[in-house]
């Protein structure tokens, strides 16, 4: 009887992973055999989708766009809430705990209800088409989230830390850098990872506020599908590729995500 | 009732164990008649969790049996094996009240409802917990879930054994004592057998008749607690039990007897051979180190203050001595000489007392 | 008390984060609110009309269609993929080398950008030419998302649970780690049935787990719009639009500032509420 626990969790993986291989399998398919005939694997194996993708800049700069705006905001939200957390984490203050709130309901905001004030402000601002405005966009969801993820975290370190720090003379800030922030170093990496992941996979927001420049990949993708009529294959692989940053970036936290989705306060 | 035999046990965590130190347990025989308390004692490490594991059930030995009045209960779950274990944090079930804590075992073994009201009734009496029954077993402070967790064991009438595995841990220090002593009370009227894992040597022997001193993975000797104190068979027992512990110090044995720092001593057991080729040592406890005008000279190190006595650590050669000064007794300001008192003096080989 | 130290200057250490929040939030939000209680008639002139707009919408047949479908998707979706997530949780083994391998492909699709989820669904699930939608249509089923709403819904559903549930097992199989092995051996000496330590061990240290996963999945399935956009398009004609997408049809395609901003603070307000239904309810034992 134990040994069929092993079923569902299998079962499970198999179902997950069945799109991902039609995905990939026609990926490598012609449109003909697309259209054509039904076949479970690429009858004739062809790479001419990926080579359409590599040379064809108005493709390849999706993925380019896309990476840049992601990691602009990782970087910002990461920066901007690590001193924040720590202030919610070790200070009161006036409003903290309402402060704290207002910045979880950020997180449940519908997205389509800013669509068109993003639009509209960020043109006013001259920041329409760039990969700054995505990134501050994504803001919104991602620091409330960095801010939330990181004062778990450093709600767990015992406030002792920082008071033999003071003792033994080091000023404010020698104490944050040096000392404090190697502490929750796996906090910033669970942190980067989330802000990581929600970027990467938004699409409406990073679809209104861009057009030509900082057009993410997710909008080349779906100006394809309605546009040049059926070309599946090339789409397939364009998804292909969309999954590797995300294997690679799972496969690099692979043995914090168990414990990262603790978040230290689960 | 039950006697509880382990034979020949040997255990190790690891699939393919090789060297020595991949045996968590090496070869023990022990056995603990019924109705006894016993202590489990010994330093983190030891291998006393994993012999209480051993004899509930929650882990199979690598080798060996388990044997309950001569039957070999190997094969036997832990639910069906008529044990209580009490963990080292409180175990209680907190979406049930107190009563329904420890009506559980009960309800689960298909007990009448008339039945287990009446034994709740009576072990939440013994525990002083009557009051508390209708209460969310949340709610508790950790002594009291504590007694609960020791409830569920007591109040099945099939348990043979209860054991305890550092109970106290989490307990407040002020409160220690009092379940301390609730604990040995249950054992006197319930006179079930007891089985208490410590590291605390206090713990241990105020609450046991036998203790069985553990020490890396092996059985090192079991005796009562003044059997322990007064005769340690093993140089780690004299030195891990008692505060401060035994002076162990290195010897030779020569033909005249045996020598400490170059001077004759005299110990209980003198030797019959010249132990060749064994590390002799003597031991003898702090209370058992006397001052004298004429005898081993040592350098006064340091003097602690205990209380009714003071600790003087002395340092003789590369030795370490540890004596005990009483009230009112004071060290002479210079030529400081002690002698061991021979009656209390005794000589081990290899750590072992020679007999 | 909390160890923390009255400190002012933590204003300071907050101003980044609340400058940039409030910069994405209150001005935008702002304007929706300007934009809800305005008629324009174009060329930037501006009438103010106080609540009609709320009641515009708040009496329109299309918005109660919008929102009595978002209900019901994000119902189903709460009762499936939390009970599932749980239970495939339960299934996998506390420890040992193959439970990181699992965990590393189950997390594979929540990091694939939301319009390829929708994609990958598209091809896969078309009637003739998709690996499910021929295996459906070949199975006898008459089957076809493009065209039959409730089709449509089913592959909807399909996906997203396809796409979410491994969240829920996350989150759940974090919690179970977190049960010391104590309390296992606890029941097993008390001869607890495997529901019992369901019901009295597990389930109830889940609780702080199962109330975020609960939250995160009805506050993203409320929210959705990607997804089913890039899949049906909110078709067959209405049938899977949505709220999200329906609100960006009205604000992004037609234009309509005043009726898209009443219907997005009703839609917030719809949000923030439920959510703070859901948190009392399932945090309402805890008060301990």
């Amino acid at each position: 009887m134990r040994k069929l626990g092993w079923l569902v969790p299998a079962l499970y993986i198999l179902f997950l992973l069945l799109p991902i291989y039609w995905l990939v399998s026609m990926s490598f398919k012609t449109t003909n055999e697309i259209l054509g005939a039904f076949t479970l694997w690429p009858k004739k194996f062809t790479l001419e989708n990926y080579q359409k993708i590599f040379t064809d800049p108005t493709w390849y700069n999706g993925y380019i766009n896309s990476l840049i705006y992601v990691v602009i905001n990782t970087v910002i939200s990461v920066l901007v809430a690590l001193p924040a957390a720590y202030a919610f984490s070790r200070y009161r203050f006036l409003g903290d705990k309402h402060l704290f709130f207002w910045l979880l309901t950020n997180r449940m905001a519908p997205a389509a209800v800013f669509a068109l004030p993003f639009f509209q402000l960020y043109s006013a601002i001259g920041l329409f088409d760039t990969h700054i405005a995505v990134a501050l966009a994504h803001c919104l969801f991602n620091i409330p989230l960095a801010v939330w993820i990181l004062e778990g975290f450093m709600s767990s370190v015992p406030r002792q830390l920082d008071e033999t720090a003071y003792l033994d003379g080091y000023g404010f800030w020698r104490f944050f850098l040096k000392i404090f922030l190697p502490t929750v170093a796996a906090g910033i990496g669970v942190a980067a990872f989330f802000c990581f992941m929600f970027s990467w996979v938004e699409l409406l927001l990073a679809k209104t506020l861009t057009s030509v420049a900082a057009k993410p990949i997710a909008a080349t993708m779906t100006r394809t599908a309605s546009s040049s009529g059926y070309e599946l294959g090339l789409l397939a692989a364009a998804g292909t590729l969309t999954i590797i940053p995300g294997a690679f970036v799972i496969y690099f936290v692979r043995n914090y995500i168990a414990k990262g989705f603790a978040l230290g306060r689960v | 009732m039950a006697k509880i035999s382990l034979e020949d046990i040997k255990h190790s965590y690891l699939k393919r164990p090789r060297a020595p130190e991949d045996w968590a347990l090496k070869k023990l025989d022990l056995e603990w008649s019924d109705g006894g308390a016993y202590a489990l004692l010994g330093p983190s490490g030891c291998g006393k969790t994993t012999l209480l594991n051993i004899i509930s059930g929650l882990v199979r030995p690598t080798e060996g049996r388990v044997l309950f009045d001569g039957v070999d209960l190997n094969e036997r779950p832990t639910d069906r094996r008529h044990i209580a274990q009490v963990f080292q944090f409180p175990v209680v079930y907190d979406t049930m009240t107190v009563r329904e804590n420890l009506a559980f075992p009960l309800r689960n073994r298909g007990l009448k409802a008339a039945e287990i009201e009446q034994k709740v009734a009576a072990i939440a009496h013994m525990l002083d917990l009557s009051e508390m029954l209708p209460r969310r077993a949340s709610g508790l402070t950790a002594d009291g879930k504590q007694k609960i967790s020791l409830g569920r064991g007591l109040v099945r009438s099939d348990v043979n054994v209860i054991m305890f595995d550092e109970p106290l841990t989490v307990i407040d220090p002020h409160l220690k004592w009092q379940l301390r002593s609730k604990l040995k009370e249950l054992h006197q009227r319930t006179r079930r057998t007891m089985i208490y894992v410590t590291h605390d040597q206090t713990e241990a022997l105020t609450f046991a008749e036998k203790v069985v001193v553990m020490h890396e993975g092996r059985v090192v000797q079991v005796g009562s607690p003044v059997e322990l104190f007064e005769r340690p068979r093993h140089t780690f027992v004299g030195h891990f039990i008692g505060s401060p512990g035994m002076n162990i110090l290195p010897c030779e044995v020569s033909g005249g007897g045996v020598h400490f720092a170059g001077r004759q001593v005299d110990v209980e057991n003198p030797p019959r051979g010249l132990l060749k080729g064994r590390h002799t040592e003597i031991g003898v406890r702090p209370e058992f180190v006397l001052l004298t005008e004429q005898g081993i000279p040592v350098n006064i190190v340091k003097v602690s203050d205990a209380g009714r006595y003071r600790i003087v650590e002395a340092r003789c050669e590369e030795s370490r001595i540890k004596l005990l000064l009483e009230e009112g007794v004071s060290l002479p300001a210079s030529n400081v000489c002690v002698r061991f008192d021979p009656t209390h003096t005794r000589l081990y080989a290899d750590g072992q007392l020679l007999e | 008390m909390d160890g923390k130290t009255q400190n002012q200057m933590g204003w300071l250490f907050v101003l980044p984060v609340v400058a940039l929040v409030a910069f994405n939030a209150v001005i935008p939000l702002m304007a929706v609110v300007n934009y809800s209680v305005q008629e324009t008639f174009g060329n930037n002139m501006f009438f103010f009309e106080g609540v009609k707009w709320f009641e515009q919408v708040l009496h329109s047949d299309r918005f109660h269609a919008s929102l009595g479908r978002q209900l019901i998707f994000s119902g189903i979706i709460l009762a499936i993929e939390v009970p599932l997530g749980v239970a495939i949780a339960l299934a996998m083994p506390r420890r040992g080398p193959w439970v990181s391998v699992c965990l590393v492909l189950m997390a594979l699709p929540l990091l694939i950008p939301w319009n390829v989820v929708g994609v990958m669904w598209n091809i896969f699930a078309l009637p003739d030419i998709g690996m499910l939608g021929r295996l459906l249509n070949d199975l006898g089923f008459n089957y076809n998302y493009t065209q039959q709403p409730i089709s449509a819904w089913a592959t909807l559903i399909a996906m997203d649970v396809w796409h979410w549930t491994s969240l829920v097992v996350l989150l759940a199989y974090a919690g179970l780690s977190a049960i010391p092995d104590a309390y296992y051996q606890a029941a097993k000496i008390d001869g607890a049935s495997a529901w019992a330590v369901f019901r009295y061990i597990q389930l109830p240290k889940m609780r702080r787990v199962l109330t975020i996963a609960v939250l995160l999945r009805f506050m993203d399935s409320f929210n959705i719009h990607t997804e089913p956009f890039v899949l049906t398009g909110g078709g067959p004609g209405n049938a899977t639009t949505l709220l999200s997408i329906d609100l960006v049809k009205i604000a992004l395609g037609q234009f309509d500032l005043g009726p898209a901003a009443a219907m997005s603070i009703i839609y917030f307000l719809i949000i923030l509420l439920l959510s703070w239904v859901f948190y009392a309810v399932m945090t309402r034992g805890e008060e301990q």
